[in-house]
């Protein structure tokens, strides 16, 4: 018997603050207002997809001591659009990146509780990290963590945010108006939490919510993202889009579970990935390279060549050679609040390797940017993305892509109208929803029933 | 946009789980089951807007409540637990279109970076109908939630220590709500500019840093927020004493104020105003709206039925810090005009029971203040701050370049 079908989960990344966005073409509409979110939101949700993705950043990106102006700037406040959503969806899950750093835990426990609440099950967080005294600078904590400890850090924030949302079972409220018994329990929510880096005690005060905890999103690449998310996260939120690539990660992660004690089924792959859709794969191509040049304008392939250099191109040639001067390797770094600096750790073998692709190729500093830079995914037909899709999934690479449309906020609207409807065809993308919560669509068990089964097991 | 005329009054519902007397969860039209729902939420908020009040206020807490005022308590004969604020205030605005929302800040252990970019998202939201209630908390076990700081343990309410600590905490509100302003102005409203020639998505030059040094923090900016549809979203805070009316006087558009009666009413007004010429602001609107807790019912005996009931079932009298009325649509008017004459600009009305308060609010009292001629008959903006008759004020820091 051959091995069944996978079913395929699919998330749709708001388009922001990257430079896949194409912010120039006329099509494209506010990056705030909210009518934006509404639209993107609502054809998420027509396709069936399980969770709309919003990405933060708590600093606007400087670089030569300037604020970067040539991507998308600016966004709203990642919980309360998501609030905001819940009112105008009714399946779709909410997935908010919210930093462990720059936070504290019952503030974020109480918000995602609440957000849960709200959205009647369909909450998830994107636990990420950061250390950058950049950033610090918004913020009363400051940036004083050593970049060593974040993932301690990071760990130590979702384990005290996990013993709040436990601190409530779920029974706790009798709201009995005969007897006049409100709480069932005096002391609900009470917690005590002492560690490295937090040391809290006392009563929270938003009780259980209907999926328990929201759903964990782990997004780190390194040896230690991959061990948290292993122990902690139910999907990751990878890079690793080709086949090869997707393929070693997604074994190397899964084989990591079992000293945790989980299954390949509690931790979902899902890449981020982008798609350019046309009526045949020929226009597709030809959509795509137009829309990598959109994408590296002449200035922004110099800044882009900056993260390497570490110095100021300006007065390069984006349509020149490459420069001949070396990168300046010193600890000042030209880019600040972005995590595209840190992709480079040798800049002087990077900056050797480029020039000689572009000897080879004869390409300028622009064609470079664009072809090593290049983050497209998907490109061809509705059968041919639905097809590629698809292989992916079944082939292990992945359990479903989060999708990042260039376009805002009307990106989406192809793929859903064309290419989801292929997959229903196939019988591997959902018609219908499997139930309110976001665990139902994903397919992960309530945390109470999780844990009722590993004391079954013991 | 048309403006209210001066001789109407402005109107707000402060609402709090199933109501502000404390056994009111145990009325029968109480939903107490529904408090952590959105429909809860939605259908309180969609109540009020239908009788065209200004805005609704959302109570909040960074603990659990309490019968005491400094420590928590283990009753369970009463509503414990509640949601974010800032995220019922969104979760209800896209259901909404005139009435304004404003959730309830806690200064003391929130980020002001946060604050800001969440109050500014809630004007996007709701297509500028946003604003803040700001208020600070004393409460050690609280400060024991966030393991940050130690608030010192005031051990009487009216001890020069406890002014000591009181102060401190309320000018730590003050830089809040001065860093949440200055964020807010932080982009200038055509600071986007799309500008494909070039390819800049913005004039970097029209994004400012705030650089915000104080006491208890310092914060950089600019927002990672544009600046919100307002410009500036609506301030307000309770203030019951002089230190909390410098705030008010100072940093806030709206002060909610406890008097008893006309006279105190009075007399707290000329406090604010003093305190507002002080600070500058002389020329500015500044509203002072009287609190009050209500009982309301079209006859009189059925509130004080309601009232002793609810006294029954809590085993004691209620108290509050605001006035509590008890009575009919009719001589609650009356009440607010007299006040109003005081020189309050409007009210902010705590329905001692949601399900019914709120309720006899909007199909009671509205109607008959219409009737007399001091409230609107139809929203007359599009925002809070045009409802409240403010202008869109100009942004700070385009007014240095000028």
């Amino acid at each position: 018997m051959s091995k069944p079908l996978k079913q395929i989960h699919l998330a749709a990344h708001f388009p922001g603050v990257n430079n896949t966005t194409v912010w120039s073409d006329p099509q494209a509409g506010s990056h705030v207002e909210f009518s934006s979110f509404v639209h993107f939101a609502r054809t998420a949700e027509r396709a069936k997809f399980d969770f709309l993705f919003l990405a933060e950043g708590l600093r606007l990106r400087e670089q030569g001591g300037k604020i970067y102006d040539l991507d998308v700037v600016g966004r709203p406040d990642t919980f309360t659009v998501l609030a905001a959503l819940a009112a105008v969806t009714e399946h779709l899950g909410l997935t908010g990146t919210i930093n462990s750093t720059f936070n504290e835990p019952y503030e974020v426990a109480r918000q995602f509780a609440s957000l849960d609440h709200l959205s009647g099950g369909r909450s998830a967080w994107n636990v990420v990290t950061s250390w950058d005294a950049f950033t610090g600078e918004n913020f009363r904590r400051g940036g004083f963590l050593p970049q060593e400890e974040r993932y301690s850090r990071a760990r130590e924030f979702l384990a005290t945010a996990n013993e709040l949302f436990d601190s409530w079972h779920g029974d706790e409220i009798l709201a009995d108006q005969e007897t006049g018994a409100f709480l069932r329990d005096a002391k609900a929510g009470a917690f005590v939490h002492t560690g490295q880096h937090f040391d809290i005690h006392g009563r929270f005060n938003v009780p259980r919510s209907p999926q328990g905890r929201p759903v964990i999103f782990q997004a780190g690449d390194s040896e230690e993202g991959r061990e948290f998310a292993a122990s902690e996260a139910d999907a990751i939120f990878s890079r690793h889009a080709t086949l090869e690539a997707g393929r070693a990660f997604y074994t190397d992660v899964k084989k990591r579970l079992a000293k945790y004690g989980r299954r390949d089924d509690q931790l979902l792959i899902l890449p981020a990935a982008t798609f350019t859709l046309a009526d045949t794969d020929a226009e597709a191509e030809e959509l795509a390279k137009q829309v990598r040049r959109l994408q590296v304008s002449g200035a922004t392939a110099l800044k882009h060549l900056e993260f390497v250099w570490n110095r100021d191109l300006s007065a390069y040639d984006p349509d020149g050679p490459l420069p001949d001067i070396d990168p300046d390797v010193s600890d000042h770094h030209i880019s600040k609040g972005r995590a595209q600096v840190r992709m480079y750790r040798d800049p002087l073998a990077t900056a050797r390797e480029w020039r000689e692709l572009a000897a080879a190729n004869n390409w300028s500093i622009r064609d470079l940017v664009i072809e090593t830079g290049n983050r497209q995914n998907f490109i061809g037909s509705a059968e041919t993305i639905a097809r590629t899709i698809n292989d992916f999934v079944q082939a292990d690479a992945s359990d479903g892509f989060i999708l990042v449309p260039h376009i805002t906020p009307g990106g989406l609207d192809e793929f859903a109208d064309k290419v989801v409807p292929l997959l229903q065809e196939q019988g591997v993308f959902r018609t219908e929803y499997e139930g309110p919560t976001l665990r139902h669509q994903l397919g992960l068990a309530h945390p109470d029933d999780v844990s009722g089964e590993q004391r079954a097991a013991s | 946009m048309s403006s209210t005329p001066p001789s109407f009054l402005h109107l707000a519902v402060a609402l709090d789980a199933t109501g502000w007397h404390p056994a009111s969860w145990r009325e029968p039209v109480a939903r107490p089951r529904d408090l952590f729902t959105a429909e809860y939420w939605a259908d309180l908020v969609t109540e009020a807007e239908r009788g065209l009040l200004d805005f609704v206020t959302i109570e909040d807490g960074l603990g659990p409540q309490s019968s005491h005022w400094l420590d928590p308590d283990e009753r369970t004969d009463q509503v414990r637990g509640r949601l974010d604020a800032v995220l019922i205030a969104s979760r209800v605005a896209p259901l909404t279109r005139h009435i304004g929302v404003v959730p309830t800040v806690v200064a003391t252990h929130t980020e002001p970076f946060h604050i800001s970019k969440a109050i500014a998202t809630l004007d996007y939201v709701s297509a500028g109908r946003a604003g803040l209630r700001v208020q600070i908390t004393a409460r050690p076990n609280e400060a024991a939630h966030f393991g940050r700081r130690t608030v010192p343990r005031i051990e009487a309410y009216d001890s020069p220590a406890a002014q000591g600590v009181v102060t401190d905490l309320f000018d730590e509100a003050a830089d809040h709500v001065e860093a949440v302003r200055r964020l807010w102005d932080s982009w200038e409203d055509d600071a986007e500019i799309r500008d494909a020639a070039t390819g800049r998505f913005i004039d970097r030059d029209k994004l400012h840093y705030i650089d915000f040094e104080g006491r208890h923090f310092s914060v950089k900016g600019p927002s990672i927020t544009p600046r919100p549809p307002q410009g500036q979203p609506i301030v307000s805070a309770l203030a019951h004493d002089a230190i909390p009316y410098r705030l008010v006087a100072r940093a806030a558009d709206i002060g909610y104020v406890t008097p008893y009666d006309a006279d105190e009413a009075r007399a707290v007004v000329a406090r604010i105003r003093a305190e507002q010429s002080a600070a500058g602001r002389a020329a500015e609107t500044l509203h002072v709206f009287g609190d009050l807790v209500v009982f309301l019912d079209d006859d009189p005996a059925a509130a004080t039925a309601r009232r002793e009931r609810l006294e029954a079932l809590a085993g004691e009298p209620y108290t509050s810090d605001a006035l509590i009325f008890t009575g009919t649509p009719h001589q609650l008017a009356d009440l607010l005009q007299e006040l109003q004459s005081a020189g309050l600009t409007g009210f902010r009305l705590r329905p001692a029971v949601a399900g019914h308060d709120l309720p006899a609010i909007t199909r009671g009292l509205v109607p008959e203040l219409q009737r007399r001629g001091v409230f609107r008959r139809a929203y007359e903006a599009d925002t809070l701050r045009g409802l409240l008759g403010l202008p869109r004020p100009a942004n700070r820091y385009a007014a240095a370049n000028a």
